[in-house]
């Protein structure tokens, strides 16, 4: 039970590890990739050779970038098998297709046309090394719907059946999966969102290039790009983001109540724009949940509900059973102790239909299998033996959003205000200290979109498959001390390739940068 | 035979053509296991560019090998990969090296060095093609696992599926894996030098060294290749029958014969890349080497490939549990999956053709100095 633990904390951090270097890489490829097509599109429209210089000199910077993308994807993919076997029996029949969907629509289009975006300037016509670029920046799109889709399943679990015969679950219901409401919004909240941290990318290394005084004409048209582009992005990353919310507050609304720190809800819940969480508050208990916090009024009831009057359930309420029906009107369901029991009476049923099916008898299998259906809903609680093993750790959560939105909240303001400036006030733009602004907002939009993600991931846990299937079920027969190499093999070599990056980027950035880019070659 | 039975043999057909198009694309591992010897002039910097105008095709035909694999037969990803993790992690670290040398290696910034790059490059060529070739050859000799799907019900040790404790070392040491492991590896260097003849514009002197390339390389493939095949031919297999697995001896001959049109199509395999060999390695003038092998090492990989899945054959037989062996009847996804995934494969001719036009319009002409020079982009 010990080594199980081990593999399960070492297994999580593993394809944490490995997920969050992936998306440093991913959300660049998205935007940086549309971008791209973009500026060729002008290039191809007006005929103008700065253009061209233009996308030739992003186009370096999005073929280091991809390389890792690239690199950290093929591990991802993988460890669901390596590390997480169970879970690939488990449900492999719903969650393997979106991946080899994925693989055949989106991988091989984007490996076919990028070598073309490449090698293709004098092997090509113009419009069809266009068109693959096009055709590249859609290939990246379309790999980042699938996999949203596979992941936005394990959040809404959707589509499917359990069958006991074989002992997993299995898709009844193509569209359902495909089509998940959760997915749609992941989906788009992730592409905007690359958007707009490729668009704080551009205008972080054009910021650069107006402090040093270095192509001056480029980078002041890659600010406007990036601006408007960024700026567009974050709208539309708003937008799907309260959609998200919404699908929270329905699908898992313990993460919701973890994202706020929230243990007792009541109508009219106001929202925690800044709060210090207090760490020794456990469910139940008379202790208060923040130390210190600033709050909006109604703001948690409007952002979950659309409605300042409506209720929002907190953690000591949705382990008590109460919980909102898809309406958003307040029910009392099924509390977190009479879910174990469930899962675990779902969990005996199944024993018993394996009996009766070895020994031939098709009464009791009926029965056991009326149980089951019964029960099935709640079958992951059974591997639980107290409510606050399905609690998400809440600190994580709550600081985890605060800061995406706060970052968001700032990158909002970086676009107007560029963009403002662009247009009205173009002598700011030779302001050192609104280089530095520019600059200094890289790093911000990568936090931003790195703890989006520790926010969606750590507050569903503990479950791998909501309520179906929690993490520690879902892992690998093998020996915690394997994991923890592979952990630290994989933590080392992702570090040295992203150090690798950075130099080349900023070498790359700089050395070009002496030379006219709009000549670029 | 019902539809289902028909899902799971079209899915393992798929399967088979997936891994055989993989075996054909491993000419880039290939290539890169050769750098150190095609050195000089240009050579590497030409070898590097032509493999590296290519790398992504052969890791995303790898990636989506291992998605439909995924999609079709979920006990097998549980299993294998779970099971024999260092086998598999070996596989991702040394592809992980790949995908980020070309671009990274003659960067000015790029840390440590163009050499370190380049030796990533060789480990990939070596080891991808070692490893990969082990954990086919593993569909023949088998692994060291269990399979309980009860250990659900316990909540103390719920993993379904398990395996010796080496976690697939045993594997990767097993001189049977490892002889084709090594075929794979020779057939891939073969291939790189009929690749490079096809696809760089090169001196007399180069185009000498790779058909010596090809003629060496090719005779090391063929001698490993019939040892392998007669190795499998002559070796014990377990077939599914009503009554459970029963041990077969010389269960994959068995298998050509009763579905002799795969003899035939394995016997065109082979001559095919047999002639590829010998003409590009006698006939100096001779380029189109590397169609000839290439498509005949698909034909013979999804030949052996299908005797090992089709006609009730165990693909991953256990070696400590007989019962536990996965067959494409006990590793399959449900029918309603396979018949989505089987709409989904029509896409596949399409994938095709485009990856058809976009490799003639990128490869009309050898690649050259030349343009190597002029070329903004290179690695």
């Amino acid at each position: 039970m010990n080594d199980l633990l081990g593999v399960v904390d070492w297994s999580r951090a593993q394809f944490a590890l490995t997920a969050m270097y992936h998306w440093l890489f991913v959300p660049l490829t998205i935007g940086l990739s549309l971008m791209l097509a973009i500026m060729e599109t002008i290039y191809v429209r007006t005929g103008k050779e700065s253009w061209k210089g233009i996308t030739k000199f992003w186009m370096t910077l999005f073929g280091i970038n991809f390389a890792c993308g690239v690199a950290t994807g093929i591990i991802l993919e993988f460890e669901f098998g390596t590390n997480w076997s169970n879970y690939s029996w488990f449900v492999g029949d719903i969650f393997g297709a979106p991946l080899a969907i994925e693989g055949l629509l989106a991988f091989f289009m984007e490996a076919t046309f990028v070598a073309v975006m490449f090698f293709g300037w004098n092997k090509v016509s113009k419009r069809f090394h266009l068109a693959s670029t096009w055709l590249t920046a859609v290939g990246v799109s379309l790999s980042a719907l699938w996999i949203l889709v596979a992941n936005a399943w394990m959040q809404n679990p959707v589509g499917m059946a359990f069958d006991p015969d074989r002992m997993r679950n299995v898709m009844d219901n193509f569209w359902e999966v495909a089509f998940n409401s959760v997915a749609m919004n992941k989906f788009f909240h992730a592409v905007f969102s690359g958007w707009v941290l490729a668009g704080v990318f551009v205008i972080g290394i054009s910021s650069w290039l107006l402090w040093r005084k270095r192509n001056v004409d480029a980078a002041v048209k890659s600010i406007k790009v990036g601006s408007w582009f960024g700026l567009i992005g974050m709208l539309l990353t708003l937008y799907t983001g309260d959609g998200s919310a919404v699908e929270v507050a329905r699908v898992q609304p313990m993460k919701l109540a973890a994202m706020e720190g929230l243990y007792d809800g009541k109508v009219g819940q106001e929202l925690i724009a800044f709060g210090i969480y207090n760490n020794e508050k456990k469910p139940g208990d008379d202790r208060d949940a923040m130390h210190f916090e600033i709050s909006l009024p109604y703001g948690l009831s409007v952002l979950a509900n659309h409605d300042p009057d409506s209720f929002v359930p907190g953690i000591n309420d949705l382990i008590n059973g109460i919980a909102l029906t898809a309406d958003g009107d307040t029910i009392d369901t099924v509390s977190y102790a009479e879910r174990i029991e469930q899962g675990k009476s779902a969990r005996a049923a199944l024993a018993r239909y394996g009996e009766a099916r070895a020994a031939g008898d098709s009464t009791a299998m009926e029965m056991a299998l009326a149980d089951i259906r019964a029960d099935y809903k709640y079958f992951g609680y059974g591997f639980f033996d107290s409510v606050e093993e399905a609690v998400p750790p809440v600190a994580m959560t709550f600081y985890a959003f605060r800061i995406m939105v706060m970052a968001g909240g700032y990158l909002m303001l970086l676009f107007v205000v560029l963009i403002i400036v662009c247009y009205k006030k173009i002598k700011v733009l030779e302001r050192p200290w609104l280089h530095w602004v520019g600059i200094l907002s890289i790093p911000i939009v990568w936090i931003c979109s790195q703890a989006g993600w520790v926010v969606a991931e750590v507050g569903r846990q503990p479950w791998v498959i909501q309520d179906l299937m929690p993490t520690r079920a879902a892992v690998s027969a093998i020996q915690s001390s394997s994991v923890e190499l592979t952990f630290w093999i994989f933590a080392v070599l992702f570090t040295l390739m992203l150090a690798a990056e950075i130099s080349i980027m900023l070498r790359y950035i700089s050395k070009a940068s002496k030379n006219n880019i709009e000549q670029h070659d | 035979m019902t539809t289902l039975e028909l899902l799971q043999s079209y899915w393992w057909l798929l399967v088979a053509v997936l891994g055989a198009v993989l075996v054909f694309l491993l000419f880039v591992q290939g290539g890169q296991s050769m750098i150190l010897e095609l050195s000089g002039d240009n050579s590497r910097s030409l070898v590097i560019n032509s493999l590296g105008r290519k790398w992504e095709l052969t890791f995303t035909t790898l990636v989506v090998f291992g998605g439909a694999f995924f999609a079709s037969f979920p006990l097998f990803y549980s299993t294998s990969f779970g099971g024999a993790y260092w086998l598999w992690m070996l596989i991702l670290l040394s592809f992980v090296l790949q995908a980020v040398s070309y671009e990274f290696r003659r960067k000015k910034g790029n840390l440590y060095g163009t050499s370190t790059y380049d030796i990533f490059l060789m480990f990939n060529g070596l080891f991808g093609c070692v490893l990969l070739g082990v954990a086919v050859a593993m569909m023949f000799f088998g692994g060291e696992f269990t399979i309980n799907k009860n250990n659900l019900l316990d909540v103390a040790a719920p993993v379904i599926s398990r395996w010796a404790p080496t976690h697939g070392l045993e594997a990767i040491f097993s001189w049977k894996n490892l002889l084709l492991g090594f075929a794979v590896f020779f057939l891939a260097r073969t291939q790189a030098a009929l690749y490079f003849i096809n696809n760089i514009e090169s001196t007399d002197v180069f185009a000498r060294r790779l058909r010596n390339k090809v003629l060496v390389n090719g005779l090391i493939f063929a001698v490993l290749f019939v040892a392998f095949l007669a190795l499998i031919l002559l070796s014990d297999g377990l077939r599914e029958t009503a009554g459970g697995f029963v041990i077969e001896s010389n269960l994959y001959l068995h298998n050509l014969l009763e579905m002799w049109p795969l003899t035939v199509v394995l016997l065109i395999g082979v001559v095919m890349v047999l002639y590829a060999i010998g003409r590009s390695a006698f006939c100096a003038a001779y380029r189109c080497g590397i169609w000839w092998s290439g498509i005949g090492t698909v034909l013979v990989v999804i030949v052996l490939l299908l005797i090992a899945g089709w006609n009730h054959t165990a693909y991953y037989p256990s070696l400590v549990d007989p019962a536990s062996s996965l067959t494409i009847a006990n590793s399959s996804s449900s029918l309603f999956t396979l018949k989505v995934m089987s709409w989904v494969s029509v896409v596949i001719p399409f994938v095709i053709a485009y990856i058809a036009i976009v490799w003639r319009k990128m490869n009309n002409k050898p690649l050259t100095a030349d343009e190597l020079d002029n070329e903004s982009h290179k690695y």
